[in-house]
């Protein structure tokens, strides 16, 4: 059937609202408006304020209160509009989601999501428009995920609730209206494994969440020439599942990783300095990366786009490796 | 308040005095380490707000929260132990003397950020409320969350949805070092408390009776639905701020003003005036107090230190589905 990302996670929502009455959901703008982006559209109509719960601008308090529901006994979806805006309950994510059960001895869990929107393209300039999710996976006690596609849409929301620990979950931003086929039966998915979205042999191309597309677009234009670009998708940021990477890396000898994060102390970086620790003597040329220019996102689309990391750069990289 | 009832609050505050005296020693010997944040002068409130919440009822503290957790019924030698970084911690010595935790008291932890319990207990309420319990959330915290954004938060979405918190502010007119009046424009906190639209009042955080009275009030209100509480317990705090600190801030002359309020020779004489206690029964609580006290030192000596092998457990679940 044909669906799009926004409707394959709202869908998620409505399956997870419906399936366990211990889920609720809560953020900004959820209920009456229906979502900033959308998702969750028509939710508070089937599903009622006891269950759609719109908040005051108070993401410190209603992440924090996700927290403690998640402690009372409850499994809490919190919907932030944008990473941008989650830095506002940074303090509860960090101090208290990703180490009470550490702190606690093992004796207290926080089974709670956290939804938030991601990533730039918009023209939204540079308070909504950050990659920082790669700041959340350097976080130990947080699970961070990131679906790239409409089955990852529909299906890591289940999984992610399932979890004891918390789980980020970060929506693409350009991605809602991105449309495709979706199985009727689709359903929960693993947010354990990466996956390759597309074999190939003569190079590794890592991305995530947005830059998957723009990783696939690359490899279609480079298998013109006669370079066969393997693409793999990340899906979980934390914990990083590197077996896959390095796998691939052993294969194909060639490692490029695209990441809408800024370059320094990105993922990037990280995903770099394993194949550095791991496949070093298996690479054939340095590890190429293509990352958000190192400014705040501006607003004019010329600047935008020449900030962002393009199919055109990430064929330039690829051809840079294998030459 | 019966006699009975007196003399258990001058037995807990007794009891909480005693262990942070002899935490003190620990301290100067090495056997603790770490910020370690002393609760003595202000016992009459753990004494008088924790026995007054129900069974079921959560707590979330502060990181001056020894009193909290042995008013709550935590065993001594549980919350000694976790200050000896031991397997018999109450945290598994993962938290100290910051981080105090027990899930099946319900007590939720130390929390160590300026304001940082305030979502949880929101949110723990909440839970509450959506199960269909009675159930009520005591958050205890300074004068100094006062100031944070997230008490503001807090209180608004708290009364908001009517939620069962009873916020306790501990108000010892010190955040860390900075006096109330040069932090904060309006000292009057329960004032403030107030203009979200919850019942808010001051009481004598030096009166362990009076702290009961307000608590019970609250709770009853607050468990007949009509939404959260806030008490303002103005109390005072007489030794340093942690283990490290000069007092450079505030004159002696005012911790001595202060200390003439000690809530507990304060009890100890008014007990006495009344005929309610005589030397034998102040010495059998000292005495029984120094027993525990002896017996969780010895706990706390005995237990294994916790393994270094198990170093990185606890930082996910060890089983998921």
């Amino acid at each position: 059937m044909t669906t799009t990302y926004r409707q394959a996670l709202r869908e998620a929502l409505r399956e997870a609202l419906a399936k366990d009455e211990r889920v609720f959901l809560m953020g900004e703008d959820v209920g009456a408006y229906g979502g900033c982006f959308g998702v969750s559209l028509g939710l508070l109509e089937e599903f009622g304020p006891e269950r759609v719960l719109d908040t005051p601008m108070s993401e410190s308090a209603f992440v924090g209160a996700g927290i403690g529901a998640a402690l009372g006994g409850m499994r809490p979806i919190v919907e932030i509009m944008t990473v941008n805006f989650s830095l506002l309950a940074l303090d509860q994510i960090m101090n208290n989601a990703a180490t009470l059960r550490h702190m606690s001895g093992g004796q207290l869990g926080v089974p709670l999501v956290i939804r938030m929107t991601t990533g730039a393209g918009r023209q939204l300039a540079a308070q909504h428009s950050h990659s920082l999710e790669g700041w959340y996976a350097h976080i130990p006690g947080l699970r961070v995920v990131a679906p790239a596609t409409l089955a990852d849409a529909r299906g890591m929301l289940w999984t992610a609730l399932l979890d004891p620990d918390p789980v980020l979950l970060f929506e693409h931003g350009a991605l809602y209206n991105v449309s495709g086929e979706l199985e009727p039966d689709a359903g929960p998915v693993d947010i354990d494994t990466a996956a390759i979205r597309r074999p190939g042999r003569d190079a590794t191309l890592v991305a995530y969440g947005g830059t998957v597309r723009t990783a696939l677009e690359a490899a279609g234009r480079l298998a013109a020439d006669g370079i066969d670009a393997e693409v793999i998708d990340l899906r979980t940021l934390r914990p990083l599942d590197v077996e896959t990477v390095l796998a691939s890396v052993r294969r194909t000898h060639r490692l490029v990783v695209v990441d809408e994060g800024w370059r320094t102390g990105s993922l990037s970086a990280e995903i770099s300095a394993r194949a550095a620790e791991f496949a070093l003597y298996d690479l054939d040329a340095p590890v190429e990366r293509v990352c958000t220019e190192e400014v705040p996102i501006p607003y004019a689309k010329q600047l935008e786009d020449a900030a962002l990391p393009r199919a055109d750069d990430v064929v330039a990289a690829v051809r840079r490796a294998v030459s | 308040m019966n006699v009975k009832e007196r003399e258990r609050l001058l037995r807990q505050m007794i009891r909480i005095r005693r262990f942070e005296e002899r935490c003190v020693e620990l301290y100067s010997d090495s056997k603790i380490r770490g910020f370690m944040h002393l609760y003595i002068g202000e016992e009459a409130v753990a004494a008088g707000v924790l026995p007054a919440l129900g069974p079921g009822d959560a707590v979330v503290s502060t990181y001056r929260e020894h009193g909290h957790a042995l008013a709550l019924g935590i065993p001594m030698e549980a919350v000694l132990a976790e200050m000896y970084g031991r397997t018999n911690g109450c945290s598994r010595g993962r938290g100290g003397s910051m981080h105090l935790f027990d899930a099946g008291r319900r007590f939720y932890g130390g929390n160590a950020i300026v304001g940082g319990g305030l979502p949880l207990a929101v949110g723990l309420a909440l839970a509450d409320a959506m199960q269909g319990k009675a159930l009520v959330t005591a958050c205890l915290f300074g004068d100094g969350a006062v100031a944070e954004g997230e008490f503001h938060e807090c209180l608004n979405l708290a009364a908001l949805w009517r939620l069962p918190v009873l916020f306790c502010c501990e108000n010892n007119f010190y955040a860390m070092g900075t006096a109330l009046r040069r932090a904060q424009a309006q000292t009057d906190l329960a004032l403030r408390a107030s203009s979200y639209g919850m019942p808010a009042w001051p009481v004598d955080g030096m009166d362990p009776v009076a702290v009961t009275e307000a608590t019970e009030r609250a709770v009853e209100s607050i468990r007949g639905g009509a939404g959260p509480c806030f008490l303002e317990l103005r109390t005072y705090r007489f030794r340093a701020h942690s283990m490290y600190d000069a007092e450079r801030y505030r004159a002696k002359s005012e911790v001595e003003e202060w200390r003439q309020r000690d809530p507990i020779p304060r009890l100890t004489e008014s007990m006495r005036n009344d005929g309610e206690l005589d030397d034998a029964a102040l010495a059998a609580i000292e005495s029984e107090v120094e027993e525990e006290l002896a017996a969780a030192i010895a706990a706390a000596e005995a237990g294994a230190p916790e393994p270094v092998e198990g170093l990185t457990r606890f930082v996910y679940a060890e089983r998921r589905p």
